[in-house]
């Protein structure tokens, strides 16, 4: 009964605990990391004055959003209006079920611990499914506020999802065949045992298919220059405008756990997950794979995070970086993109994908 | 095996109110919203019979992209708030509880002559690769061709939708 207790109750809740409360601080210290950077891309300081460097400014806005006045409007269609942040970030948290954080595994008693929550044979499709109810959350938003800028990024919100769902989902069935497998433990072990990572697969590596499933990434977490839903100076703030105090912090902490989740996918789907980095020199691979050999399946799992932190960390830096350099798209530009551009690539690489497949086993 | 039982009355429950609320809603967006509801109702009820991958591509399919674009519609419609359905026609109401008594002997009629299906365990699915794999394997191998047909008829109404759209030059 206690053995059955441990691995079905106390394990899974004590990893769900443990990844949110790891979200919810990744996306506290990134949200400085973005006015940091900002801050140097435009040759400023950014935040000082809370803490050393601003280190816990993010904490002081945090406190300012819990204690200020939840203002609901009267106008709204009240259940809607106030379920729409929760429909918006329990899918954001949600897909962090099926994300392999890293490799290795260590026992309590005689339960084995490992560290992803769950892993799904239809893991993939999942991840898909889940992403794509985000989108609920901002037309819910948009059209409960029941005025007019709302609406409008409602609407632009739920027709730029929809589009860019289809690109993202095209440049994930290219790794679908490469894996055979739909489960993200096993698209890791697939380049594990391939001896590289997705992107540099021969004879097509997937350069094309991250870049599809980057930007598209981009336009479905609603990033610059992709932020047409809530751009400021059209729409004062898009979907959110009539939302304040902690139902505003909801929306903004989607986004920012949508973002590090495409890190995440990105790093698993194209960057070899917790694999380490070793610039194809084949000796290396035993000791990067685990810097603390005396703690066994713990110290491998450690070492995965550390490589894994690294690559989502890459990813997130470029989101970053794409914000302070690009000026925001059109909206008409933003859809020709999408139909005409992406989704005929993505057409094109999943075919060329399939014959590097066929020529490979020859 | 009990506790299955009762997961499954719990959603099942779920779904019928959910499909309740959705025809006695009179605004159109929140019928949206409990068809949702009742979506995810049905995609869990896949899951606790094994059946992942259906339920899955249920949420993918009809949460994720259907609706999307049931909601979009609507949206651009109509304003909340406002827009009442027409008025019932006199006949309508008895129209459709005659149907929906037809439908519902026929259905019941079906079941209690069919008997339950013979069950096939998990072990079915497991066995070869699971869900996905066993799915796609029948799809592609033995029902190609009407899987191919389908998708020509999805074809042929997307290009008849874009030509009704088209302005007449």
């Amino acid at each position: 009964m206690s053995e059955t207790l441990l691995r079905f109750v106390v394990v899974p809740v004590a990893q769900i605990a443990v990844v949110i409360a790891a979200l919810l601080l990744i996306v506290v210290y990134l949200v400085l990391l973005e006015r940091k950077i900002n801050a140097f891309m435009q040759v400023r300081l950014g935040p000082r004055r809370v803490g050393w460097h601003g280190l816990l400014q993010t904490v002081a806005d945090v406190i300012k959003l819990f204690t200020k006045e939840d203002i609901t409007p009267r106008h709204v269609d009240r259940l809607v209006f106030l379920l729409a942040p929760v429909v918006i970030i329990l899918p954001a948290l949600a897909a962090f079920a099926v994300i392999p954080f890293s490799g290795g595994s260590f026992r309590v008693g005689s339960v084995g611990v490992r560290a992803w929550i769950s892993d799904v044979n239809v893991g993939l499709l999942y991840l898909l499914a889940i992403t794509s109810l985000g989108v609920f959350g901002v037309v819910m938003a948009g059209w409960s506020s029941n005025s007019k800028y709302p609406m409008l990024g409602g609407l632009r919100s739920a027709a730029q999802m929809v589009s860019y769902e289809v690109p993202l989902g095209l440049s994930v069935v290219s790794i679908l065949m490469l894996a055979g497998t739909a489960s993200l433990v096993g698209i890791v072990q697939a380049q594990e045992s391939a001896g590289r990572w997705f992107l540099f697969w021969t004879p097509y590596p997937q350069i094309l298919g991250l870049f599809l499933y980057f930007v598209s990434g981009v336009a479905e977490t609603n990033r610059l220059p992709f932020d047409l839903p809530e751009a400021e100076n059209e729409l004062v703030a898009g979907f959110h405008t009539e939302y304040s105090g902690m139902k505003f912090a909801f929306f903004f902490l989607a986004e920012y756990i949508n973002m590090v989740l495409v890190g995440c996918l990105v790093a698993v789907l194209f960057f070899g997950g917790w694999l380490p980095v070793t610039f194809g020199i084949p000796g290396l691979r035993e000791p990067l794979s685990n810097f603390f050999p005396f703690w066994g399946g713990a110290g491998a799992m450690l070492t995965g995070f550390f490589w894994f932190g690294l690559k989502v960390f890459l990813v997130l830096f470029l989101y970053l970086w794409m914000r302070a350099t690009y000026p925001r798209y059109r909206y008409d530009q933003l859809m020709r993109l999408g139909w005409k551009v992406f989704i005929p690539l993505g057409l094109g690489h999943v075919m060329v994908t399939a014959l590097a497949i066929l020529v490979r086993r020859g | 095996m009990e506790a299955q039982f009762l997961m499954f009355l719990a959603l099942a429950a779920v779904a019928l109110a959910a499909s309740v609320m959705v025809i006695t809603r009179r605004n159109l967006v929140h019928s949206a919203l409990y068809l949702i509801v009742t979506f995810f109702a049905v995609a869990a009820i896949y899951v606790l019979l094994h059946a992942e991958f259906l339920g899955v591509v249920q949420l993918l399919v009809y949460a994720g992209g259907i609706m999307v674009l049931f909601l979009f519609v609507i949206l651009l419609v109509e304003r909340p708030g406002t827009g009442p359905a027409g008025k019932p026609m006199r006949w309508h109401a008895a129209a459709s509880g005659v149907l929906t008594l037809l439908v519902a002997a026929i259905l019941g009629a079906h079941f209690l002559r069919s008997g339950m299906a013979p069950p096939g365990g998990t072990a079915v699915l497991g066995a070869s690769g699971g869900n996905l794999e066993t799915v796609s394997l029948a799809l592609f191998r033995n029902y190609l061709l009407p899987f191919e047909v389908v998708s020509v008829l999805l074809l042929v109404a997307l290009v008849g939708a874009i030509v009704l759209a088209r302005p007449r030059a």
